[in-house]
């Protein structure tokens, strides 16, 4: 007797899902196209505090009807309550860390499963939670996709079903529909949608467009990366997470501004700017070109075009001294002094908050009409320290010092303040804020930094003829200059101490991996222990 | 109103005699209860039985056309109590609630209920939470029937077995005068499946007969000396009782009966699953035509001694897949064959795991261990989880880098009340300077525990979170312990446990009571403190004043928890107070799932007639934000999230609001109280505008033009259009 290898057995179908995105919906579908097909349909998942918004697995089994068992010792099939590792026909999956979860499960395997995965990403706590990028390689997850199942559908399921205002349970249920792996016509499946009677037409338009990418082959990961010794894969940034639509635009708007930058650096600033393109052009590397023309057009937008020439002239001193292949000294140092020298005061805040292009991507992201009246409002929490810095030096030491005005404005401020941007006085109010730019250079804040960015780009340029590579990672610990308030002040000590460590490393081979280990130990918690504990350490020390 | 309306499905529940019945397990069983002539039913909700407390109440016009009494209990304890109806009246009576918490809970109750017996059919619904899903201690109900000497019913999970399975127990507690356990594991709860319907009963006789005809029995009383007859009467007259009409009745099922000399026993509730390894292992069909003799324990306890004499009869071996653990019906089966002289090898948890949940995988491995030892003749299969997880055909084969999917808790949903709760907690903290030890509760707020908030150190049941921090209470501290109740635990026992005991010992504790006026986390049932009319329930008794009035003097209600920085202040305060005794702060805000369950409708409604509509949305400014994820860190919130940077220069991703943001305003007011960053906005889209809308809007576009034109053109000197 052999009746489940000989194939008489039932369709096994698991859900991975999150609570709250409908996944119980989905398996009641599936129950309703089977029983109307003539099939004994049975359905289970686990409920309770798992479906607040954990990972959450339902699952459906449905054996054919239609035959007489007066002579078994059950009249109707005994079906199993638990998907059976390397047993499960169709893995639906609601996300693709979900679609990785099933693989590690057993569920979807290469020999019978057909995995239907959304491809978007739903981070969980700790991808979201670190100080730099704890986002998981979604690249690693995707070759697991492709190598975990028979048939692998992958399509941005979620997308689909926003962009027809409905749940990623109608975009997969369509996907499920359109790939063939179960006995029934399409009509079926928009038969159970139709009887289930809620938002019924946004859930057939969804439906119909998971259908349609079903029959379009999956996104393919990016090819190996080059054999790194076994060790952990190497974080290549720009190069990671293929599969999100807005990334993958955004990362072909870049190569076209590296393309540009070489071949007419000019048409990408301003008409002020074009004698900066040309000293650009001139005067630098192509490959830093075109992260120096994003710097030119910040700093100028900051500051102004003498701002400008100071920032140039700063990388030129880092271009001087590029050994490097790839010219990462100058490129990197493109990118940070750009982003230290334009740090984030009142003044420049202000700036951002009244500019048109903003209100306009607002006014998308809320899927506002044309026309449709809409406010914006700031959450806004001065901090005495923040008026001070913006202030012109002498006044703002006296306000960072003045303990009258520091009591009534924290007295007003406690528990902020909130601005309506489109409103007339919240409006005037950031634009004087940002009027004070031709002040900043003489403003408390705006020495400080200077003095700053100068130590520390004598630093990398006193390294850079011993050590290349320390150069360029101790220009790259700017990194872990960010935030605002506290956050910034841990910035500031993290960036301080990471300073004092990369003194100590000059002359060791190990020096640059050293200080990469150092720079991810500051990100990696709030409270400066992480890093602590690594200046301790013996490898450090030693 | 709970999370989750049957006022739909409860119709299904008229079915006559003869019609196929299909739905969930939960609704099969109230069907099965009003076939079985029910008189009364109580309960307290939690997983995963919560949905019978719903469809009952949803169900009540039906309970009232049967004259069936139907109650919302206070607690298990309570829920139990209410079974003294059937001991001197010929009612039948169900209990349900989740075990072994509920049952915990109800032991004293249960106890004296199974002492004195019963007359009118008592049946206890346990939904067993063991195993993937659980939220709960893992531990088995088979112990109280022990102790207490009450039947335990595990049907198979099917529900024709299920409804079955109701039927039976009434009669049998009826036949032996003893409370019988229905016990309900947690998939079955929420299986899907059909059967076909009876009629429903009109109880012989209603709650309303027995109150206008008192009676009592002074033997059925649990004082001595009639305790040490009730002991005798369990021994000598019930439990032979309950074993002759489960033999007369075929409760337990043998199959495949002569068919070789060895066997399998199984648990009802795992009989689906067995019979699936049989079939991966070539030894069963899909209806359940075995090759290897099995013995189906519908009834768990008590162990019908002679069935498993006779089905061990000239057997060489026999397994027992008995899930959990300890091993009861082992430890049972060794003593009756021992004692019986029988040679059969029985064989249980030295071939299947001694602990967790049988899942597929579990039972295969353990029945392919048994058979190739005993039957290797009749294993005819080799499913690939059988194969070393270094083999690459193995389901379990490495595909996945391990590292790259990360464990999904669950924790507060988007919006939730008690986020903000939390967050102005350890902004409390940060003010004082201090840490505290946190004595945390059974609720939504448990989430708490975990990222991002890490508040709470331990958790000794429903109500006992303040009871929790009784004894950290020291005159010579310098700061004071911190306890966190919900408005389910608080009503449930944690204002007699907790309050009055804190009240009593002049406990200096900080006790956080988060009133989301529902029992939130057990699907959105009503309390006493719920705000919503309930037409069936007295609702709108306010926490503040039950702590009063059992004598805490320092008492808060904070009435809208997204005020972080009020929220703050008070914890504050209560922290800091000298003040001797509890300080109590009620932190009230409606539970986000429920009130967009009873908004959303509204809304679109309005937005429909034409009525001015603001929709509220939170958004983050990815040039302010500079990706150090500090918002993060302090909520939590599942649509606070990251996405790329889209600018070419930085490289950390930023924080995003997702579409699932309802506006609930906790983001804003972080920002503020934990002065995070000025990246935070909210936009407010008017639907249906109004004229006053309408001409302030024109103003504004005149001004902001004005003033905006000049910082455009000094910007369109240095920048161009996207490229």
């Amino acid at each position: 007797m052999s009746s489940w290898n000989s194939g008489l057995r039932p369709i096994t179908i698991a859900i991975l899902a999150m609570g709250g995105e409908g996944g119980g919906v989905l398996a009641d579908w599936i129950v309703a196209v089977g029983e109307k097909a003539g099939y004994y349909a049975q359905n289970t998942s686990v409920a309770g505090v798992a479906q607040r918004t954990g990972a959450t697995v339902y699952y459906v089994e449905l054996y054919p009807g239609g035959e007489d068992h007066e002579g078994d010792v059950r009249r109707e099939p005994v079906l199993s309550l638990f998907p059976t590792p390397g047993e499960v026909d169709v893995v639906i999956a609601s996300e693709l860390m979900e679609a990785g979860r099933a693989i590690q499960r057993g569920f979807s395997t290469p020999d019978r499963t057909t995995l239907i995965a959304s491809t978007n990403r739903v981070y969980s706590m700790d991808e979201k939670l670190a100080l730099g990028d704890g986002r998981v390689d979604s690249n690693t997850l995707l070759e697991a996709a492709h190598a975990g199942a028979k048939q692998f559908i992958g399509a941005d399921f979620m997308q689909l079903a926003l962009d027809a205002h409905s749940v990623v349970s109608a975009s997969l249920f369509g996907a499920l529909a359109g790939s063939a792996a179960l006995p029934f016509g399409r009509e079926h499946f928009e038969d159970a949608i139709r009887t289930s009677g809620k938002g019924v037409e946004t859930s057939l338009a969804a439906f119909a467009s998971g259908y349609e990418a079903a029959q379009r082959p999956a996104p393919q990961p990016l090819p190996a990366a080059a054999p790194d010794g076994g060790g952990p894969v190497p974080v290549t940034i720009s190069r990671r997470r293929p599969i999100d639509p807005a990334e993958e635009a955004a990362a072909a708007a870049e190569r076209r501004h590296e393309e540009l930058a070489v071949r007419d650096p000019t048409a990408l600033v301003g008409p002020r700017l074009r004698p900066h393109a040309d000293l650009v052009a001139g005067q630098f590397p192509p490959a830093a070109r075109s992260m120096l023309l994003h710097g030119v057009i910040r700093t100028a937008v900051f500051q102004g075009p003498s701002y400008t020439d100071r920032y140039l002239d700063r990388v030129a001193q880092l271009a001087a001294l590029d050994t490097g292949e790839d010219q990462r000294l100058t490129l990197e140092g493109a990118r940070h002094v750009a982003l230290w020298m334009c740090y984030q005061d009142t003044i420049q805040v202000a700036q951002q908050k009244i500019r048109r292009a903003r209100i306009e991507g607002i006014r998308e992201e809320a899927k506002a009409a044309p026309g449709q009246l809409m406010n914006v409002r700031e959450y806004l929490h001065p901090q005495v320290e923040e008026i001070a810095d913006t202030l012109p030096t002498r006044l703002g030491r006296w306000v960072a010092g003045s303990s009258w005005f520091n009591a009534v404005f924290g007295k007003i401020t406690r528990n902020g303040l909130v601005v309506n941007t489109t409103g007339i006085i919240g409006f005037t109010l950031l634009w004087v804020m940002a009027m004070f730019r031709p002040l900043r250079p003489r403003s408390f804040r705006f020495g400080r930094e200077q003095a700053a960015i100068d130590s520390w780009l004598e630093r990398a340029l006193a390294v850079a003829p011993a050590d290349y590579d320390l150069a360029c990672e101790i220009i790259e610990t700017q990194r872990v200059l960010k935030g605002y308030g506290e956050t910034h002040h841990h910035g500031v000590q993290s960036f301080t101490r990471l300073m004092g460590a990369a003194d100590q490393l000059v002359g060791r081979p190990d020096a640059a991996q050293t200080l990469v280990r150092l720079r991810d130990a500051a990100l990696a918690d709030e409270d400066g222990a992480a890093l602590e504990r690594e200046l301790d350490a013996p490898a450090f020390t030693a | 109103m709970a999370e989750r309306s049957f006022a739909h499905e409860v119709q299904k529940l008229r079915a006559g005699e003869g019609t196929t019945f299909s739905g969930e397990g939960i609704l099969a069983v109230t069907k099965a209860l009003l076939q079985s002539g029910v008189a009364y039913v109580g309960g307290y909700q939690g997983a995963p039985i919560s949905h019978l407390m719903d469809v009952l109440g949803d169900a009540h016009g039906i309970l009232e056309e049967l004259g069936v009494y139907f109650e919302n209990s206070a607690s298990e304890a309570t829920a139990a109590a209410m079974l003294a109806a059937s001991v001197n009246y010929p009612l039948r009576g169900a209990i349900t609630f989740k075990s072994t918490v509920g049952t915990n809970v109800a032991s004293d109750a249960l106890a004296n209920l199974a002492s004195g017996g019963v007359r009118g059919g008592a049946l206890i619904i346990v939904g067993e939470d063991y195993g993937e899903g659980s939220s709960i201690m893992q531990e088995r109900s088979h112990a109280f029937a022990m102790k207490s000497q009450m039947w335990l019913l595990d049907p198979r999970p099917n529900i024709d077995a299920i409804v079955n399975a109701v039927e039976a127990g009434f009669e049998l507690s009826e036949a032996s005068n003893t409370p019988v356990m229905l016990e309900l594991r947690l998939r079955s709860c929420h299986l899907y499946g059909s059967f076909t319907a009876k009629d429903n009963v009109r109880p012989p006789m209603t709650v309303k007969d027995a109150v206008e005809n008192p009676s009592r029995q002074l033997d059925r009383i649990v004082l001595p000396p009639a305790t040490f007859l009730h002991e005798k009467e369990k021994l000598e007259d019930r439990w032979p009782a309950a074993v002759e009409y489960i033999k007369h009745r075929g409760l337990n099922e043998v199959f495949g009966g002569d068919k070789a000399d060895v066997g399998i026993i199984v648990q009802g509730g795992v009989y689906n699953t067995l019979n699936r390894a049989m079939e991966l292992l070539g030894c069963s069909d899909a209806f359940g035509n075995t090759e290897v003799p099995t013995y189906v324990m519908n009834v768990t306890y008590p162990v019908v001694d002679s069935e498993i004499l006779d089905f061990c009869k000239g057997k060489r071996a026999v397994l027992l897949v008995e899930e959990g653990q300890p091993d009861y019906i082992e430890q049972n089966l060794n003593a009756i064959l021992r004692r019986a002289g029988s040679q059969v090898a029985l064989h249980g948890k030295d071939f299947l795991p001694v602990g967790g949940e049988y899942t597929a995988s579990a039972v295969t491995q353990g029945v392919h261990a048994f058979l190739s030892r005993y039957l290797p003749g009749v294993v005819d299969g080799s499913p690939a989880l059988l194969l070393p997880q270094t083999d690459p055909r193995s389901p379990f084969a490495p595909r996945v880098d391990a590292s790259v999917v990360r464990t999904r808790p669950p924790g507060l949903c988007t919006g939730c009340p008690e986020r903000p709760i939390f967050s102005a907690l350890k902004l409390a903290e940060k003010e004082t300077g201090k840490k505290h030890h946190v004595s945390a509760d059974i609720g939504c707020h448990l989430f708490a525990i975990n990222e991002p908030f890490n508040l709470g150190a331990t958790t000794m049941g429903y109500g006992l979170g303040s009871a929790g921090a009784a004894a950290l209470n020291s005159k010579d501290a310098d700061r004071r312990t911190v306890a966190v109740m919900g408005d389910g635990g608080f009503w449930h026992n944690g204002l007699t446990s907790g309050v009055g005991n804190a009240v009593f010992n002049r406990n200096d504790q900080l006790l956080i009571v988060v009133d989301n006026a529902y029992s939130a986390a057990t699907g959105g049932q009503d309390v006493l403190s719920s705000t919503a009319d309930n037409v069936l329930r007295s609702t709108k008794h306010p926490i503040e004043k039950a702590v009063r009035g059992i004598g805490v003097t320092w008492a808060k209600t904070v009435p809208d928890t997204y005020k972080i920085g009020e929220l703050r202040d008070v914890f504050v305060k209560a922290l800091t107070t000298k003040k001797p005794g509890p300080k109590v702060v009620v932190a009230q805000s409606e539970c986000m799932l429920n009130k967009e369950r009873r908004e959303k409708p509204e809304r679109a409604k309005a937005l429909k007639d034409g009525k001015r509509v603001v929709k509220e949305r939170f958004g983050v400014d990815a040039d302010t934000c500079t990706g150090d994820h500090a918002c993060i860190r302090v909520s939590g919130c599942p649509s606070l999230s990251i996405m790329p940077n889209p600018d070419p220069m930085r490289t950390d991703p930023v924080a995003t609001v997702l579409d699932s943001c309802v506006g609930c305003g906790v983001c804003g007011a972080n920002a503020h109280a934990a002065s995070l960053c000025p990246s935070f906005y909210r936009s407010d889209l008017v639907y249906n505008a109004n004229w006053r809308d309408k001409a302030l809007a024109r103003l504004r576009k005149a001004w902001i033009g004005l003033l905006s034109a000049n910082v455009e053109r000094r910007a369109a000197r240095y920048e161009i259009e996207a490229v």
